[in-house]
């Protein structure tokens, strides 16, 4: 019986490392390979684009803050989250998000589709004091994100390694990201049509209410205002993805 | 083989120069990560209470503040309850002084306070790869990965100079820990940083792909980090402190080779219910349920090993401490497997309920198991006839046991009732609360849990003095416990 040859490997501890190394790495192999070569895995959907610089410095900024730890983006198929939320999460929304940002506690709601649903004005009023426009809630305040110069002029060698780690940027959008960065946060934004073809759906304008400087609270606020908005629900069809 | 005699190899009768200063100086370390740890949790704990205290600053904000917390707690006050048992235990159960001469051990054990800094100060600084429990950003990974084959190199090299012809279990689990930590580690944080002289990389997967990749990764950072490597603690401390040999042999080789098996594929009931392919959610599910059964031989054979020596915890807090330990053990790895079921788990998930489970493992099973080490190890490592006060211990223990319970029964209810007040709808079929109303309603239990954390760090202050008085050579003239206080009248 096996537990009577146990002590081969008790013995020797070459034997037991390549037991215990043996042993841990099927799991990992069954469950995580199958996800980067079935073509199933990921849903075909319209719609979903790479972030635009400002969007992707207002991720890195929602990561830095570690948003994460309170707030989920990630809509499960249940009757009470898509009457809440919108409609479930699709693995396709989130297929550029290096990392992702799924979470796993909703201290505060989920925000997967929170783009749309509150105006600029409200996201910043709220930044600053979220008690000031929600007086029960327990989310810190961020007043400083409006105050802080937005940092993100290396925005092309952000994209780049982006590019490097598999999000579709084409050439034009990297030459043009540090332009794009800035662009987005003005008025002119909306009337630029290879901005907007660059990046269909991108909020526009100016966010946090002070149009003479690109702040963190821009970056974030546009972030925000993109999120759940690419994928066009009225044309989808589950159907087309059965898994 | 009998286990009973390998545990008792550790008689200091041979003289074997063993290298106890790196073990004392991971044993205080274990102290300082650990009352640092619990700090900041309670203070966390406090701000979702009363979100004032996070002061509008960035640096003491809930979010940043969090994963300090967590890293504090799991690698810094666990990372170093590992290395100090580790680093005793393979030296006396292989009558073999530490492999690595006095440097390479000293190099595993600073090396690895610098990574705590490091990502300590990314943490609060916000420097973060956004990934739960993987938070440090690359460089800090390059650093850690170099200790870690320091740690590795050095634990292996001890084994192959052992005097005994076995490799005793406890070093089973240590070297699987050591072994699986390495794999995760370097898979999970797979990166390309944007620039050499910058802290920010982006990870090289991407949405449902880097989610498992991250929950394989964290699940079993629970798997093998708070859980192989304190069997391992668990499998030298009882036998040693009861002064029993291990209950069954055969028990703990099936149960070793089944519990790091299984682990590795529960992952995915991290991800239930979400984009993630229903195959893999499914797969998860099952292997977590199946990985009841070798816990609970472990919790059966840590439990079993006390036969005989029942009587010891009216006398001993210390064995107390360690047996109270596998009992929240076998709790927790029970309830684990009932929220992997999906069914529980939408209800269970993105709640608090959650949270609760989290801690009556991290401490009612990592904390405590530690703590009875490090009181173990104390008296030992310093040549003390005994610890300065067993009295101390107790107290310890019971305001640590009263910490647990205020925690966890406050987290089922406030995530059992959040989870319900989601999903409720009135009579005419709308939802029935808004989402600020069931935050609203965690306050009260909120309260509770941060006092009962409050009283968590007490106990752990009680430790600090004690050690503090142990090592300077201090007795506490006291009863011993289990005497009774007054003599009875005639």
């Amino acid at each position: 019986m096996l537990l009577k040859k146990h002590h081969i490997v008790e013995k020797n501890v070459f034997f037991l490392i390549l037991g215990i190394f043996m042993t841990i790495i099927i799991g990992g192999i069954v469950e995580i390979v199958p996800l980067f070569t079935m073509e199933q895995t990921i849903e075909k959907v319209e719609g979903v684009r790479p972030y635009s610089p400002l969007e992707q410095a207002g991720r890195n900024i929602y990561i830095r803050e570690g948003c994460y730890n309170c707030h989920s983006q990630q809509i499960r198929p249940f009757r009470d989250e898509v009457e809440r939320y919108g409609h479930y999460s699709l693995a396709a929304e989130s297929m550029y998000d290096h990392p992702f940002q799924w979470g796993s506690k909703r201290t505060g709601p989920d925000l997967a589709r929170v783009g749309g649903k509150y105006s600029n004005a409200w996201h910043v009023a709220h930044m600053i004091d979220p008690r000031a426009v929600v007086p029960e809630s327990i989310m810190p305040g961020y007043p400083f994100l409006a105050e802080r110069k937005l940092n993100f002029d290396d925005a092309q060698a952000h994209l780049e390694t982006l590019k490097l780690v598999g999000v579709p940027y084409t050439d034009e959008m990297i030459e043009a990201a540090k332009a794009d960065l800035y662009l987005q946060a003005s008025e002119d934004a909306a009337y630029d049509d290879d901005f907007l073809a660059r990046y269909p759906n991108a909020a526009t304008g100016d966010f946090d209410g002070n149009p003479a400087e690109l702040t963190e609270m821009d970056a974030l606020v546009a972030y925000l205002q993109v999120l759940g908005r690419m994928v066009d629900f009225t044309t989808y069809n589950p159907q087309m993805n059965l898994r | 083989m009998s286990q009973g005699s390998m545990a008792q190899a550790a008689s200091p009768s041979v003289a074997v120069d063993y290298n106890m200063d790196v073990v004392r100086w991971a044993a205080l370390a274990t102290v300082f990560w650990g009352v640092v740890g619990f700090l900041v949790g309670d203070v966390i704990a406090w701000q979702l209470a009363f979100p004032v205290l996070n002061f509008d600053t960035e640096f003491l904000n809930f979010g940043r503040l969090r994963p300090l917390h967590t890293s504090a707690v799991i690698f810094a006050f666990g990372g170093n309850a590992l290395l100090a048992t580790s680093f005793y235990v393979v030296q006396r159960t292989c009558r073999a002084p530490l492999y690595g001469g006095r440097a390479l051990p000293a190099f595993v054990f600073w090396g690895y306070q610098l990574f705590i800094v490091m990502a300590a100060i990314g943490y609060v600084t916000g420097t973060t790869q956004g990934r739960e429990y993987a938070e440090p950003e690359w460089f800090v990974d390059i650093w850690l990965t170099i200790v870690w084959v320091g740690y590795l190199a050095m634990f292996v090299g001890t084994l192959l100079k052992r005097k005994e012809p076995h490799i005793y279990v406890a070093n089973w689990f240590y070297l699987a820990f050591i072994v699986t930590i390495a794999m995760l580690h370097l898979g999970n944080n797979l990166a390309i940083p944007v620039s050499f002289m910058g802290a920010k990389s982006y990870s090289m997967f991407s949405g449902v792909q880097d989610a498992l990749t991250q929950w394989w990764y964290g699940h079993n950072a629970v798997g093998f980090f708070l859980t192989a490597g304190f069997l391992g603690m668990m499998y030298y401390f009882i036998p040693k402190r009861a002064e029993r040999p291990v209950y069954s042999y055969r028990l703990s080789i099936i149960h070793f080779w089944a519990l790091i098996f299984l682990y590795i594929w529960a992952g995915p009931h991290h991800l239930h219910y979400t984009a993630l392919p229903d195959w893999a959610q499914t797969l998860g599910m099952t292997f977590s349920i199946m990985l009841w059964m070798p816990s609970w031989g472990g919790m059966i054979n840590g439990l079993m090993t006390l036969s005989g020596a029942w009587d010891k915890l009216r006398t001993d807090p210390v064995l107390r401490f360690m047996v109270a330990a596998v009992g929240f053990y076998g709790m927790s790895t029970f309830e684990g497997p009932v929220m992997s079921i999906k069914a529980v788990n939408g209800l269970s998930h993105y709640t608090d309920w959650t949270i609760g489970h989290v801690h009556s493992g991290a401490l009612g099973w990592v904390a405590f198991v530690s703590f009875g080490a490090i009181y173990f190890l104390i008296p030992v490592l310093w040549n003390r006839e005994r610890l300065y006060s067993m009295r101390l211990v107790a107290h310890h223990f019971w305001l640590g046991t009263i910490g647990i319970v205020l925690y966890i029964t406050s987290m089922w209810v406030s995530g059992i009732m959040q989870g319900l007040m989601w999903r409720a709808y009135d009579e005419l079929g709308f939802l029935q609360y808004s989402f600020i109303e069931t935050v609203e309603a965690m306050h009260p239990y909120y309260i509770i849990r941060a006092t009962g954390g409050l009283l968590f760090l007490l106990g752990s202050l009680l430790m600090v003095w004690n050690v503090y008085k142990t090592i300077k050579g201090d007795l506490r003239n006291e009863a011993p416990i289990g005497t009774p206080a007054t003599v009875a009248a005639e």
